[in-house]
């Protein structure tokens, strides 16, 4: 589904504060399985995955979608990807603040420009999916930490995307929400949807349910 | 419908925005109406007006009474400095810095300059 | 409904939602912008109306007004010159015109006393009588029948019997207007019976006006010679000085909103910085963005110019400028009462329209295309 190729990531390139985050990373996420990218705070997880799901370009080396180099696309192109073909679900959740969760929900559809009608239906079906439809009308900062989360995973959703890119997703839930992020990602999986997760956490990827796991160290793909 | 009454959700923001847009646009068109229909008495008006200043042969605007250069601005020699009531505005620089007459009102009354 | 309608739609939806979540913000953007609209709006509608006012008004004024100088000063006219000036050709009608100011103890004011030409039947007075402008009526509480008392520099009374009172309408030039008899202006100012304050005349063919002029200073070198046009350019000039001061006055303040609207406009927070990176992370593009910040700005610059605007009118119009009026006031005791008529003129209207939209949009749109075109993960970090 996706390759990397020799790929790297310097952040601020030819400045003092010059960073290489990615130094030379080639792998490969197959589709329809649940990849976890581990590795302690730095190793480069997060950069990984905004260069896979298409949020940031590499310095040098390939990504391929589908057999595709994407890495050279103008941005029109990869603002269609990220819209239709990945959900993302941020670390932080990033949802927007001041808005309403079925706002929030909605916000990716934007740009296609479907009726307000039938897009306020289908967000409000996958936060009541997700036991979220009795907040639909709170704005996102009167959310629960978990609550915001599953707005998040119902905000990556709406657009019906293949990829399901997750940065973090379980650093600020507790053993039961874990639980039950775990099953919508089996439900994910059962839907015969491609995941790609980032975690430190081993209850991720110690579980059954993830079929790659792949560890970074200092930006290069160490041995697991 | 159904779905956004649920969510206990308001008006959509557009629908606000239309809405507003929608009234101040009402409003001017209100005052535009307005000033179609004040044309036709406001020439009525002026032209009366005009006729008033024909006969009595008048040749300026009674806006600013305050002192001759003033009142009758085109007729006003304008080359007397400080000329009328003591506190009046001067249109030469000189007269910012000339400070009015401090027992104004009372002594210029009482001398009867006042005007 | 197409798609591109929904699209905009949805975009304006949360443009709408993320203005609201600055309420206080944006709100007191929106009024200080339409406050700023409102004044220089006023102020426009104002003095494009009473310059067309003045315009309309004073052309029915004298041709030609002929003052004696003496001295550098002006002085009397006598009826010797006026038969110097005898028969010109093209001037149709001389007359020596008395008027004088009044300064009113009782009512604090200056009035303009002013004998009715000879040949005004309309307003032809006995000694005792008086005709009153609106603002001297209003002042002094005066009604036709009533009695108008005025004392002389010298101590002299004088009763007049108000005869009737000029239309309001005309206040413009009229409200201060004292209507007397040859003989009660001359024994009450103690004129000569053969001076007059200055002389009008009467041209029928306006392009003869200067020539006129020309021909009769030749005759009364000692003269000073107003043409009607010269009147016209004066307030022509009065007002767009004025209006010129009020926008002088105004413009610290209006220097302070563009800085405050530039800074708010340009300078993207964090926040809204990290907002764009979002979106962008969820798969707006770059055009999306933009589009959505500029509705944005949009219905803040948009609002405020047109709520601004018809606040302007309704207080220019149907307020006769009543905040303005201080300012035009002066030190006037006496100011006349009278209704604008409505006037709009398309040119300035567009021009504040422009002024008040375009540079603000402008200022949006550079930080936004900036920060929506770069990557979405530089942007949210």
């Amino acid at each position: 589904m996706i390759e990397l190729n020799d790929v790297t990531k310097v952040y601020n390139q030819g400045r003092a504060n010059e960073v290489a985050a990615i130094r030379g990373v080639s792998l490969t996420v197959k589709a329809r399985e649940v990849t976890v990218l581990k590795g302690p705070s730095g190793s480069g997880k997060t950069t990984l995955l905004t260069l896979i799901g298409c949020l940031a370009r590499p310095t040098s080396g390939r990504v391929r979608l589908r057999g595709e180099a994407v890495s050279s696309l103008p941005e029109k192109f990869l603002a269609q990807l990220r819209r239709q073909t990945f959900g993302f679900i941020f670390q932080q959740h990033n949802l927007i603040r001041g808005v309403s969760a079925l706002q929030n929900v909605m916000l990716p559809a934007y740009p296609l420009g479907l009726p307000h009608a039938r897009l306020a239906s289908k967000a409000l079906e996958l936060l009541a999916e997700l036991g979220l439809e009795h907040r639909a009308g709170l704005t996102a900062e009167h959310l629960s930490g978990g609550e915001a989360q599953r707005v998040a995973i119902a905000r990556a959703l709406i657009n019906g995307p293949e990829v399901i890119v997750a940065d973090e997703p379980t650093a600020n839930l507790d053993t039961a929400l874990t639980q039950q992020f775990l099953e919508i990602v089996a439900r994910f999986k059962s839907e015969g949807k491609t995941v790609l997760m980032t975690s430190h956490d081993p209850r991720i990827w110690q579980a059954p349910l993830a079929d790659t796991v792949i560890t970074l160290a200092d930006g290069r793909e160490a041995a697991a | 419908m159904m779905a956004r009454e649920r969510a206990g959700l308001k008006v959509r923001g557009s629908t606000a925005a239309a809405a507003l847009a929608g009234f101040l646009v009402f409003l001017a068109a209100a005052e535009t109406l307005h000033a179609a229909l004040a044309a036709g008495p406001g020439r009525e008006r002026r032209e009366a007006t005009r006729a008033l200043t024909t006969q009595l042969g008048l040749t300026d605007l009674a806006l600013f009474t305050e002192a001759r250069y003033t009142r009758h601005r085109s007729l006003a020699d304008l080359h007397s400095a400080f000329q009328d009531a003591p506190m009046a505005m001067e249109h030469f620089p000189a007269g910012s810095l000339v400070t009015p007459q401090r027992a104004f009102p009372d002594a210029a009354l009482r001398a009867g300059t006042g005007d | 409904m197409p798609p591109w309608f929904e699209r905009h739609r949805l975009l304006i939806d949360f443009a709408v939602a993320s203005l609201l979540r600055r309420k206080t913000r944006n709100g007191g953007l929106l009024a200080v912008y339409t406050l700023i609209v409102f004044v220089l709006g006023s102020i426009m509608l104002f003095g494009e109306a009473i310059r067309r006012e003045a315009a309309a008004v004073l052309s029915g004024a004298p041709e030609v007004t002929a003052q004696a100088m003496r001295m550098g000063r002006h002085d009397f006219s006598t009826r010797a010159d006026i038969q110097k000036l005898g028969r010109l050709l093209g001037i149709t009608h001389i007359e020596g015109r008395l008027w004088g100011y009044h300064y009113d103890t009782a009512s604090a004011a200056n009035y303009t006393l002013q004998v009715p030409p000879a040949e005004d039947s309309a307003h032809a007075l006995a000694p005792g009588e008086t005709i009153v402008g609106e603002g001297v009526a209003r002042l002094r509480k005066l009604t036709p029948g009533g009695y108008l008392f005025l004392v002389s520099a010298e101590g002299k009374l004088l009763k007049l019997k108000v005869k009737e009172m000029l239309p309001s309408a005309s206040a413009l030039v009229s409200s201060d207007l004292v209507l007397v008899s040859e003989p009660d202006f001359r024994s009450f100012c103690g004129l000569d019976p053969d001076v007059f304050t200055d002389i009008g005349m009467r041209v029928s063919n306006p392009q003869e006006v200067s020539k006129a002029a020309e021909k009769a200073a030749l005759r009364l070198p000692g003269f000073r010679f107003v043409t009607r046009a010269d009147m016209l350019r004066t307030y022509e000039a009065l007002f767009s000085w004025r209006e010129g001061l009020l926008l002088a006055v105004f413009a610290g303040a209006l220097l302070a909103f563009v800085i405050l609207a530039w800074d708010k406009a340009s300078g993207l927070s964090a926040e809204e910085r990290r907002e764009i990176g979002i979106l962008k992370g969820i798969g707006w593009d770059t055009g999306d963005v933009i589009a959505m910040k500029m509705w944005e700005g949009g219905l803040i610059s948009v609002t405020a110019f047109l709520a601004g605007a018809v606040l302007a009118y309704g207080h220019v119009f149907l307020f006769s400028a009543s905040l303005l009026e201080p300012v035009l006031k002066g030190w006037s005791t006496l100011y006349p009462r009278f209704p604008l008529t409505p006037s709009v003129d398309a040119l300035e209207l567009s021009t504040l329209a422009f002024f008040s939209i375009v540079p603000y949009m402008a200022a949006i749109l550079v930080p936004v295309w900036r920060a929506a075109s770069a990557d979405p993960d530089a942007a949210m970090r």
